[in-house]
């Protein structure tokens, strides 16, 4: 059992100088056989591993992850939360998680800093405005808590926006989500693996896979660098490197792994407390609780696992936020940086299972992966532990590429996560 | 001053001219060459901040870019102020004014600092522990952490200060002017080599500039004196540039470096107006030189961080440079000799040196030696235990370390200061190395990691290589220059070198205490107030990679990326877990080095540079008519002309009535032009339209939907046979580059068997249509000699004409479903075409429309606008579009998609007409269409596409897709809005004449 | 920012390219007689290499040609580039 984290915790560990806390979780060194593996210490990862545990009472099961739990784009997103999707599957997914979200720091005991700050989405042309009215009727009739706000309402809920109608791509409206906002990104892979690991999770770090074996149409285990562990159900979420795992048991997957890249400024004292993306420019801006604005750049086009971007990318990204935030000139980029994100041909995930029996992917987040964590932990655990997909991630399985019943919110708003 | 803390003798510092400036409000003195940490120091001000979480008071710890405490809200304009700058980088000027930042009411009062009394109870990444109770608090409780965190203040006003980028492209870069950069310079540029030399002082010379000591010589001279030669012998090399006051931000692949160049921070206020502040240059290097030195390393011990408490080579800097004494008794702590050099410099200066605390047992390089000469005291093997004072030190506590070193023996001796010199050794500053991707590796004799194996054309020299003695440094650079530029530079190779030797090494990552662990303080990430208790503490619960240890205890995520906290952090994590380092890996060092303003970055894309603004050839008339515009990718399009006191409804209304009722004038320039010639062409066409082209006779114009290969549509327009091999083709405005992008694709890697040959055209014709019962009768005064019958010129075809002698081509076609002519011209004759058929068609009362009047009319009649009424989910089968898929052409881009088990089934979203029930009321484009009202949850049928009252019809009209639409016409069904539910009716998609009458109206 | 080798132009700075994708994808010739999955493979499945990938680039911002370009995306150096048609010169 794990100790109980509160304010009472705190002051009864200062009397022994902080020297008794426990470990958030264990190292444990990978057993022979798990009843299932999931292949990606991510946020979803975990988050999946700990639905698996709780909810559907497997808890003979392991995270294998290459490095440290949470390192890859879980700990490299701008954090951004939100569930104003357009179509039906899209939204019923995206929130179904902020539900969760809405939870999250009490079910895992860990504060994950879900911060519900409203986002904006700003339209900056005739088409724009059509685009974000759409999603904003679909997302009322959902149940989903965006509106519309002309002109004026923008710039009275964020009065740093430049909404002078000479500038020149300028802001016609936008749609505000309140129940949006940004959440505490190390937190969510941390809280997850603490409340995973109380329940019998084996986290085993820095343990890379290196193989898919198989027994005709079944997985029967991996190859890793800590050795082979055998087991019948293979959940992969590793995210940029989806590909390089399907590529194990030579399946090809309709992803493209991408740079996508962020940068921080320096800290400053609160000058920014909503979201504000604004697709049309590209500008994806927050102020984190330190103080940093965090701003979410755009993907290259080419195909990259290094985790860096081009220059010019962030230039671009900086370029529209002087265009919106022309105060902001003078502030500076603190650090910058890079993630691989894998996007599908729809802009839509895939939590599915494969023709391949006991392997199952959760992929394609692209650019907005964070916001769904819970969600798709959630979903993704039902799906392994079914060996059939929840109606709220049917949509999102591997087939609709054949048959075209794609999930488009790409083509649809044009709206980036 | 209130004491005299500036002695006379720097060559640096212009005594002559006295510098005001202003530092929380009280009016301070300082000369030309201080920066404001060295003008603050002089006038004995060493608390200039407080710490992000305790809001402990912090001084003035470093000399450069390192610096993590001394950062200030520079000047107080709401427009110009700059939070978060580094006193110790901001040379002064005339009327600068700084304050101290995260403090309130002030520096000195801070009310913040009662977070330090209960520091026990907010160890590392507490916030995470807690804050949860109750649920719905954490909204009050973030609001009260987000207020106190933060440091600067943001500008409030737009920045009136301009920026600037330039590019270099160079055979050699050379990133750093100390003396190993100042050597490869002259190598590289006297051996014809195009090079440039950067550095980020306003100097070059590095720390070698103001070596002035008995213990390094170079041919008998002071290495600064030599240094000083070989600096001014650069001014006569042609090939040589020098940047000073430029910062290498980024060090990216290929040899792509980023400089931020500083062009007016350091003059005075009335001097910097106009001038550009900032430039950014680009540079593509063929060779890059890393010269960028070394960052000397704190000491991690119990309470290590009050003011007063500097790093012992920026106390000599200062002393040595600035001739400003950092205080009157001065005491070291090293566990290196460089401490000496400082000892040294300050007891030469006449500065009381109280003693040398070295962790190390008893030593005698050369340069101990002259200490020990001098008289200073040295305390061998023994450590600080503990420092006092608050907002300033006034004494140290010293004890003996044990034989392993990793306890404290013996008696405690205090001894009074007023200010603590600590080394701990130096830092190679690898960053720009590993920014570029280079791979590091762990020296184990003196804890440093150094460059290893890169994949670019890159040296790292001197001490950012390792080299940190004289002799070395300049060795070594020499060889390393030489081969690198396979060059042979023989002007250093028979130096004489006097360098002192450091012979022992000792190095403890956290110094042991006399008390125990919990009770004290040892900072190691000083800006961020993480302890080495916190890395311990992370470690203990887990945390074990360095990246999850900084992320736990943000050491290293200050404004300072942890230049000073790194190696600290590292080592003790290593001790702790019992690594070693060189196994550890470090963190990643990410681009900028230092901060880099948003502002440099993106220069002068801004305003009106923001975006290429894209305006027709006629654009000039549509103004000079007061039209209102609207961006369609990066034109300007006219929208609709509103006359005195209209609004755009009622333009749009007078518009479009006058458009059907006798002539409108719109301006189509923008619409794509793609010019198709070659002998396969019309095979061309087949395969990238869905109808067929072979048979379409010259002359003649048909309309094409172009799809996705995923058989959703990407774009339609018209395209006219203008000869046997040569179209014309018409894409929409926004598509029209990724339309030509799409073609030369398929043609240069699918088809490059087809005789076809693309060229854009956009922009090289204006065109004017002209619509309406009366555009006929306008056109035959423009061009009377053109045959307007409709046997010889009928709908769907084009004619070559004359318009005052210059060729024009007119096509007969209509998005509007009236009587319609578009005059293609050379864009230089657009106006004037655009003005003489607005002179004949006067009579007629030419009414010039928008691209708002425009929908309109196309919609009455139901033609489609790709990408609005379309969505990228739209299958031309679902437009019911069905007459233009060719049934009979094998292929064409998209077929295959079309019959997918989804895209063929009969239920898609299909677009209809939606007729309002009131037919007032005009639906909103975007709303959400549905059968049942009652049901839950709402099931969405399809949204409204396109909406708008027509005058023609005198009723509201709209486009929408729905589910099964095509089944459904005559159905009723119903928009939601948010306070109402409006009845509709699915129609047919024409609105207006059906049988297409007025088109030979 | 990758300085790229255009065969046509010589080198010039990554700004002036766009990215096409895996390369060497031919487009069926007889797209009909394709299965539902098949058809899906042209379209959207692809290897995605992390390591060489011979991969299409357009020197669109120049001479405007399609080129291909052998690439190790792990760490993103060029090791060649070639002409459409032409075979790929490693490997």
């Amino acid at each position: 059992m794990k100790n109980k984290y509160s304010i009472f915790s705190l002051i009864k560990n200062a009397f022994s100088y902080h020297e008794n806390w426990q470990r958030a979780w264990r190292d444990p060194e990978p057993k022979k056989e798990y009843d299932a593996v999931i292949i990606g210490g991510g946020g979803h990862g975990l988050a999946t591993a700990y639905y698996m545990a709780k909810k559907h009472n497997m808890k003979n099961i392991a995270v294998v992850e290459k490095g440290w739990i949470g390192g890859g784009n879980t700990g490299r997103n701008t954090t951004i939360i939100r569930s104003n999707y357009l179509w039906d599957a899209s939204a019923g997914l995206y929130d179904h998680a902020l539900k969760i979200w809405e939870e999250l720091s009490q079910e895992l005991n860990y504060n994950i800093m879900f911060s519900q700050r409203g986002v904006m989405n700003l339209a900056h042309n005739l088409q724009d405005v059509r685009d974000l009215k759409r999603r904003t009727h679909a997302n009322r009739l959902n149940g989903i808590d965006a509106v519309w706000l002309n002109t004026e309402e923008v710039g009275k809920f964020c009065p740093i926006i430049n909404t002078s109608q000479s500038i020149r791509y300028p802001v016609l409206g936008g749609t505000l989500q309140k129940r949006a906002g940004t959440a505490r990104h190390d937190a969510v892979a941390w809280g997850y693996a603490r409340g995973a690991d109380a329940m019998g999770v084996d986290i085993i770090q820095n343990c890379e896979v290196k193989g898919i074996k198989r027994n005709g149409d079944s997985v029967e285990g991996i190859e890793t660098t800590k050795g082979f562990i055998k087991t019948k159900k293979i959940g992969v979420v590793a995210a940029g490197h989806s590909s390089v795992l399907a590529s194990m048991v030579d399946l090809k997957l309709p992803l493209e792994s991408k740079p996508l890249q962020a940068l921080v400024s320096e800290p400053v004292k609160p000058i920014i407390d909503t979201v504000v993306m604004s697709n049309a420019v590209h500008a994806y801006v927050s102020q984190s609780d330190k103080g940093e604005l965090v701003i979410g750049a755009g993907t290259d086009s080419y195909v990259s696992y290094t985790q860096r971007g081009s220059h010019d990318v962030v230039e671009g990204t900086l370029k529209a936020i002087l265009e919106l935030y022309p105060i902001f000139s003078r502030m500076k980029m603190l650090r910058q940086w890079g993630g691989i994100v894998d996007i599908c041909p729809d802009a839509s995930p895939i939590i599915s299972k494969t023709h391949i029996k006991g392997l199952y992917f959760n992929c394609g987040w692209g650019t907005g992966g964070f916001k769904a964590t819970p969600g798709s932990g959630d979903l993704f655990a039902h799906t392994i532990a079914n060996d059939e997909p929840h109606k709220l991630n049917a949509d999102f399985n591997i087939n609709r590429f054949v048959s075209g019943d794609l999930v488009d919110e790409h083509g649809a708003a044009a709206v980036a996560h | 001053m209130s004491k005299n803390l500036r002695i006379a003798n720097s060559k640096f510092i212009d005594q002559t001219s006295r510098i005001s400036f202003k530092f929380d409000g009280k009016t301070l003195y300082g000369f030309k060459g201080d920066t404001l940490a060295s003008a603050l120091l002089a006038n004995d001000i060493h608390l200039v901040g407080r710490s992000f979480k305790y809001h402990r008071p912090r001084g003035i710890m470093s000399c450069g870019s390192e610096e993590p405490n001394a950062i200030v809200q520079l000047g107080n304009d709401p427009s110009m102020t700059e939070p978060n700058t580094r006193a110790t980088e901001i040379e002064l000027y005339e009327g600068l004014e700084a304050s101290s930042q995260n403090c309130w009411p002030s520096v000195n009062f801070d009310i913040g600092a009662v977070n330090n009394f209960f520091s026990p109870l907010i160890p590392a990444a507490f916030y995470y522990k807690t804050f949860m109770w109750p649920a719905n608090f954490w909204k009050l409780y973030e609001y009260f952490i987000r207020k106190s965190a933060g440091l600067g203040k943001s500008p409030t006003q737009p920045d009136k200060d301009i920026y600037d980028h330039r590019y270099i492209h160079c055979d050699v870069l050379i990133v750093g002017g100390g003396i190993s950069g100042v050597m490869a310079a002259k190598t590289a540029a006297k051996n014809n080599l195009n090079t440039v030399l950067i550095d980020d002082k306003n100097i070059l010379g590095g720390t070698t500039l103001f070596q002035q000591n008995e213990s390094f010589k170079i041919n008998n001279s002071y290495s600064n004196d030599w240094l000083k030669k070989e600096i001014e012998s650069l001014n006569s090399l042609k090939n040589l540039t020098i940047k000073t006051r430029t910062s290498l931000a980024a060090y990216h692949g290929y040899n792509y470096l980023l400089a931020r160049e500083n062009l007016t921070d350091h003059l005075n206020i009335n001097e910097k107006k106009d001038k550009i502040r900032q430039r950014l240059w680009k540079i593509r290097a063929e060779k890059v030189i890393i010269a960028t030195g070394a960052i000397e390393r704190p000491l991690i011990f119990n309470n290590n961080d009050r003011p007063g408490i500097i790093l012992s080579s920026s106390i000599k800097k200062y002393i040595d440079y600035y001739g400003v004494k950092c205080g009157q008794k001065i005491s070291l702590f090293t566990n290196n000799d460089s401490a000496y050099e400082t000892a040294i410099s300050l007891n030469n200066s006449g500065v009381i040196v109280n003693s040398v605390v070295d962790i190390r047992d008893k030593t005698n390089s050369l340069m101990v030696k002259q200490a020990e000469k001098l008289g200073i005291k040295i305390h061998w093997k023994s450590t600080v235990v503990n420092t006092n004072g608050y907002k300033k030190i006034n004494s140290i506590e010293i004890m003996k370390l044990s034989d392993d070193g990793v306890a404290v023996i013996g008696k405690k001796i205090k001894e009074e200061c007023d200010c603590l010199g600590i080394s701990g050794g130096w830092t190679p500053r690898v960053h720009l190395f590993t920014q570029s991707g280079g791979k590091l590796k762990f020296r184990d004799e003196d804890n440093v990691f150094i460059p290893d194996k890169s994949e670019l054309n890159q040296i790292s020299i001197g001490s950012c290589n390792g080299d940190f003695e004289l002799d070395e440094v300049i060795k070594n650079s020499l060889n390393s220059t030489n081969k690198f530029l396979n060059v042979d530079n023989n002007d250093y190779k028979n130096l004489e070198i006097i360098s002192s030797k450091e012979i022992d090494k000792k190095n403890i990552w956290l110094l042991p205490s006399d008390k125990p662990m919990g009770k004290t303080k040892p900072f190691l990430d000083f800006q961020n107030d993480s302890t080495a208790n916190d890395i311990k503490l992370a470690l203990r619960e887990g945390f074990k990679s360095i990246e999850h240890v900084k992320r736990y205890t943000t050491t290293g995520m200050a404004t300072d990326q942890g230049k000073l906290s790194n190696m600290h952090a590292l080592g003790i994590i290593a001790e702790t877990a019992g690594v070693k380092m060189g196994e550890l890996g470090t963190t990643t060092f990410r681009p900028p080095y230092t901060p880099l303003t948003f502002g440099a970055i993106v220069g002068r894309n801004v305003g009106e540079f923001f975006d290429i603004t894209r305006k027709t050839p006629i654009h000039d008339c549509h103004v000079e008519k007061k039209a209102e515009f609207e961006n369609v990718g990066q034109w300007k399009r006219a929208w609709y002309y509103p006359k005195k006191n209209e609004d755009m409804h009622d333009a749009v209304q007078r518009e479009s009535k006058a458009a059907r009722d006798s002539a409108g004038i719109l301006d189509a320039s923008t619409l794509g032009k793609i010019d198709i010639q070659g002998s396969d062409a019309s095979e061309f066409l087949n395969r990238v339209y869905t109808n067929a082209w072979s048979k379409l006779e010259i002359g003649k114009c048909r309309y094409g939907l172009m799809l996705n290969e995923d058989g959703m549509v990407y774009d339609d327009g018209v395209t006219t046979r203008l000869g046997e091999n040569h179209y014309l083709m018409t894409t929409t405005t926004g598509g029209a580059a990724n339309v030509l992008s799409k073609l030369e694709d398929y043609l240069q890697t699918e088809w490059p068997e087809l005789d076809v040959y693309l060229t854009s055209v956009t922009d090289q014709y204006a065109t004017v249509s002209i619509c309406g019962p009366n555009s006929k009768k306008i056109l035959s005064k423009i061009i009377p000699d053109l045959n307007l019958s409709d046997d010889e010129f009928p709908h769907m075809s084009y004619k070559n004409g004359l318009i005052d002698n210059i060729k024009c081509r007119v096509m007969r076609i209509s998005f509007t479903g009236e009587h319609s002519y578009e005059i293609n011209i050379q864009s230089s004759y657009g106006k004037s075409v655009w003005e003489k058929c607005f002179e004949a068609g006067k009579e007629f009362n030419i009414t010039p429309y928008g691209t708002e009047t425009m929908h309109l009319l196309r919609a009455e009649k139901g033609f489609i606008i790709a990408g609005q009424d379309t969505d990228g989910t739209m299958t031309p089968v679902d437009l019911q579009m069905n007459w233009i898929v060719s049934k009979k052409k094998f292929d064409f881009i998209g077929k295959r998609s079309l019959y997918r088990s989804d895209t063929i089934r009969e239920d898609r979203k299909q677009l209809v007409g939606l007729l309002t029930d009131d037919p007032k009321e005009v639906l909103e484009e975007g709303a959400q269409i549905v059968a049942e009202t009652n049901k839950k949850p709402i099931e969405m049928l399809g949204h409204v596409t396109s909406s708008y009252y027509s005058p023609n019809l005198k009723k509201s009209i709209a486009l929408a897709v729905v589910k099964n639409g095509k089944k459904l016409k005559g159905q009723k069904m119903f928009v939601p809005m948010k306070n109402k539910t409006i009845n509709v009716t699915i129609t047919d998609t024409v609105f207006l004449d059906k049988e297409n009458k007025r088109l030979n109206a | 920012m990758f300085l790229i080798n255009c065969p046509y132009c010589g080198e010039r700075d990554q700004s002036e390219f766009s990215a096409g994708g895996e390369a060497h994808i031919v487009r069926p010739k007889q797209p009909t007689e394709l299965s539902d999955g098949q058809w899906a493979e042209f379209l959207f499945m692809r290897k995605n290499i992390k390591g060489v990938q011979l991969e299409r680039w357009n020197h669109a911002h120049g001479c405007r040609k399609w080129f291909n370009m052998v690439r190790d995306t792990s760490n993103d150096k060029i090791h060649a580039v070639y002409k459409m048609g032409e075979k790929p010169p490693i490997k």
